[in-house]
């Protein structure tokens, strides 16, 4: 292998391709060609580093020297002074928030400094397409050590030594599944099981499913080759959104790569085993990613969940026995059998063990993708690593959880993350979504939002989500359009109790958890949208009244000209008047206003 | 039979069903094939013809109810032609709370249509996503395979302008 005195990670995830990381990625191969650093200076490309706000982002090891908000234009300056004198280029390194001095090493930003990456192990440190890297970095060894020395009852039991529990939503014990599934059916042959790794990723606003694809595919495919020796299956699937078409390239490039290597296919690592992989690509629907949906699409069916028991760990693809788990579960799974299960439950809490991948999204400094020991604070997610609100504006609200989930406050800041205690404080761990809400942010507005999209996305099959959610996505949408009226919230609960408890699926069951939630936090805002009219946070539209404000109107009359339905009237250089009968809420004179006059209450 | 959807489409009709069977061929006997055959039918064709769908019903033995059940309970298929390109505005949560509501709002206005229309020149489809993956650069919206985001409503039109020429 040759060897490099440098190394130039750029990041190629989805938020730095959209900053325009490919046009960085090529002056740098000009410019270390015409240097002639090409033979002495790697550059890689890799999946997403984390801090996707801060991109496109380049990091040169072996320092790891942090540079963001790289352009084409800053790259021939990184090359002649950086790479070949040894001078950094402080103007483009990341900068340290209070005291304002570039931080020379990644690892000592607030933003990496407080993670523990089990799962996330490789994203930005790796080539995804070159499965020499994966290798480089440990990977197939623990496919290694369990086709060379472990029975599966002794894989199955390192699993659940280890606590790992389910990263898609609902926290089951990993290993005990993996058992269930192993025992389904008495010990048949290979090929009657199934493996399925759920990549539907559905919370929308969540991205560590992805990146973990895009970024480290070849984890998956151990993991899942692992799990198949475990439980005794022949064939896997991956199941993975159409939303993302790179995810589904790297998969498929990584699979036919692990053939090649003999780490898929017909007499793995010349043991005997044999295991092949498939990808099917999902088609737009979240229901979906309810296992039992999950199944019928791949079967190649309408997307509808049935009920269980039976679970698919009896009876799932064709019926026959078949594990499904996430993404990030799967991701955990060489880490532990390489490092063992007691290294892996000394991190995180009595009852959730490891680590939790979040992405972190909505008003925040930092958005991007953690991965931290469960127990970890919501605050030192927030405010640590995630660097605060931005503009100096108050923290409202955290939804995580996603369309099932719910918002937890102020007072919920010092909760432990973990699957019982985010439950107690009336949300859940969900799949890793992590919105962050600032005082601008109407929860009566959130709760509508997330109706409306669980009423979108409900597949009909049962009449009290399908008819039930549409009647509560009413009455919220009336309340926004300040037509609520009293008793509204006490027929939004009554709702809420019928849908939840009369659902066959889960889509359905947590459907009206975010109006709950918001209801039990900020029932004040809903009243004063029912009673008084006014959206406390000045989102909802027809509730908005904009205003000049009298001492600092000079009379110029712009606002009465661009205003398209003549609401604003006045005299020069008199304060002027909106006519809020007339006033059709555009906003466009609060944005002309040149004194700043005009405010919106 | 592939007659009528062949007439409005233009030229190289005839190679599209052909390669359409070869889609087929592959697929049959695999089980659960249905749906990665509407996937590729869809990106051959741009969207899913009712002729397109007769075949795929035949040939894989399927029922045609099937096949439309599958196809019209799945959003990213299309069963009316879209337009040249598709301007998917992302209705996902982090992209909402950024703002995502006014750049649909926009784009509406620059292009006088409606969620889900096609403009008159058959350039711009517009939708909405649940999500693209890009959510730390929220709001975000894609044309094709290209993804904008920090966006805010002043730099639609720029954007849009890009595609017309
Ligand atoms: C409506 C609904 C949507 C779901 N979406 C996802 C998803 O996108 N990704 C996922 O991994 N699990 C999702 N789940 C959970 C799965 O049904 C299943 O529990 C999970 O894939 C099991 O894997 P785990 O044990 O590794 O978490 C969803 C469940 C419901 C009810
Ligand atoms: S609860 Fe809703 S999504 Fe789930 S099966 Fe019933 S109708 Fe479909
Ligand atoms: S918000 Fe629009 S309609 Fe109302 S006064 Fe201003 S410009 Fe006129
Ligand atoms: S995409 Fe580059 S940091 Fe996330
Ligand atoms: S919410 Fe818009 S990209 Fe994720």
């Amino acid at each position: 292998m040759k060897l490099f005195r440098a190394h130039v990670l750029i990041c190629g995830g989805a938020g730095c391709i959209s900053s325009g990381c490919h046009a960085v990625k090529e002056e740098f191969i000009r410019e270390l060609q015409a240097h002639g650093l090409d033979d002495e200076i790697q550059l890689i490309e890799t999946g997403c580093v984390g801090s996707c706000d801060l991109g496109p982002i380049v990091i040169v090891y072996p320092e790891g020297v942090f540079y963001q908000h790289v352009t084409p234009g800053d790259v021939q300056e990184i090359v002649s002074e950086h790479l070949l004198k040894g001078r950094y280029v402080k103007k483009k390194m990341y900068r340290h928030p209070s005291s304002g001095e570039p931080v020379v090493s990644s690892r000592e930003m607030d933003f990496f400094r407080h993670q523990t990456r089990i799962a996330l192990r490789n994203l930005g440190l790796i080539d995804p397409e070159s499965i020499e890297e994966y290798i480089a970095r440990d990977g197939y060894f623990a496919l290694g050590k369990v086709l060379n020395g472990m029975t599966p009852e002794e894989v199955i039991q390192e699993i659940k030594d280890s606590g790992l529990r389910g990263r898609g939503g609902a926290g089951f014990p990993t290993g005990l599944k993996w058992e269930f599934t192993r025992k389904a059916g008495g010990a048949r042959a290979c090929g009657e099981k199934y493996v399925v790794c759920n990549a539907d990723e559905g919370d929308p606003g969540a991205f560590m499913d992805r990146s973990i694809l895009e970024g480290d595919p070849h984890s998956i495919i151990e993991a899942m080759a692992i799990a198949a020796y475990a439980i005794g299956a022949g064939q896997g699937y991956i199941y993975v959104r159409a939303e993302y078409p790179l995810a589904v390239a790297r998969m498929k490039q990584a699979i036919t790569k692990a053939r090649e290597y003999g780490l898929l296919g017909k007499n793995i690592m010349g043991t005997g085993f044999s295991f092949d992989l498939e990808i099917r690509v999902g088609a737009g629907a979240f229901v979906c990613g309810e296992e039992t949906a999950l199944i019928a699409s791949i079967e190649g069916k309408r997307g509808e969940p049935r009920m269980k028991p039976p679970f698919p760990a009896t009876a799932g693809l064709w019926g026959k026995p078949t594990l499904i788990n996430n993404v990030e579960t799967f991701a955990n799974i060489p880490v532990i059998i390489l490092k063992g299960a007691r290294w892996f439950s000394r991190i995180g809490t009595e009852k959730s063990k490891g680590t939790k991948g979040f992405a972190i999204a909505g008003n925040i400094n930092n958005t991007g993708l953690v991965e931290v020991p469960m127990g970890t604070t919501l605050r030192k997610i927030i405010f640590d690593l995630g660097g605060g609100i931005p503009n100096g504006k108050r923290f409202k609200a955290a939804q995580t959880g996603g369309p099932s989930g719910g918002c937890l406050t102020e007072k919920d800041l010092d909760t432990p993350v973990d699957y019982e205690s985010l439950q107690a404080a009336g949300s859940m761990m969900g799949s890793g979504g992590l919105i962050v809400m600032d005082e601008d942010t109407c929860m009566v507005d959130v709760a509508r939002f997330f109706l409306e999209f669980t009423q979108d996305e409900s597949c009909g099959k049962c009449v009290p989500c399908r008819i039930g959610t549409k009647h509560m996505l009413e009455i919220l949408t009336r309340i926004t359009e300040g037509k609520g009226q009293e008793g509204d919230l006490e027929t939004l609960e009554e709702l809420a109790e019928v849908i939840a408890s009369s659902s066959l699926c889960g889509l359905g069951q947590t459907a009206p958890n975010p109006v709950l939630s918001t209801l039990r936090n900020f029932r004040d805002e809903y009243e004063a949208h029912i009673k008084e009219k006014k959206c406390p946070a000045g989102v909802c539209t027809a509730l908005k009244r904009y205003e000049i404000i009298p001492d600092l109107c000079k009379g110029c009359g712009l606002c009465a000209r661009v205003c398209p339905v003549q609401a604003i009237d006045g005299v020069p250089r008199e304060p002027y008047r909106i006519d809020q009968e007339i006033c059709s809420k555009c906003g466009l004179c609060l944005s002309k206003c040149p004194f700043k006059a005009i405010v919106t209450k | 039979m592939a007659a009528s959807s062949c007439r409005a489409a233009s030229g190289g009709c005839a190679g599209k069903y052909r390669k359409l069977d070869e889609i087929l061929q592959k697929y049959k006997g695999v089980p659960g094939a249905l749906i990665p055959v509407l996937h590729q039918a869809q990106l051959l064709f741009g969207y899913l013809p009712h002729d397109v769908q007769v075949r795929i019903a035949e040939e894989l033995d399927l029922p045609l109810s099937e096949v439309y059940g599958v196809s019209s309970f799945y959003s990213f298929f299309s069963l009316k032609p879209r337009g040249k390109y598709t301007v998917s505005v992302c209705m996902g949560t982090a992209c909402y709370v950024k703002g995502a509501p006014a750049l649909l709002e926009k784009i509406k206005e620059t292009l006088r249509i409606e969620d889900g229309e096609t403009t008159e020149d058959g350039l711009f489809t517009l939708d909405t996503t649940r999500c693209v993956g890009a959510c730390g650069l929220a709001p975000v919206l894609t044309i094709g395979d290209d993804v904008y985001g920090r966006l805010t409503p002043e730099k639609v039109p720029e954007i849009l302008e890009r595609y017309r020429r």
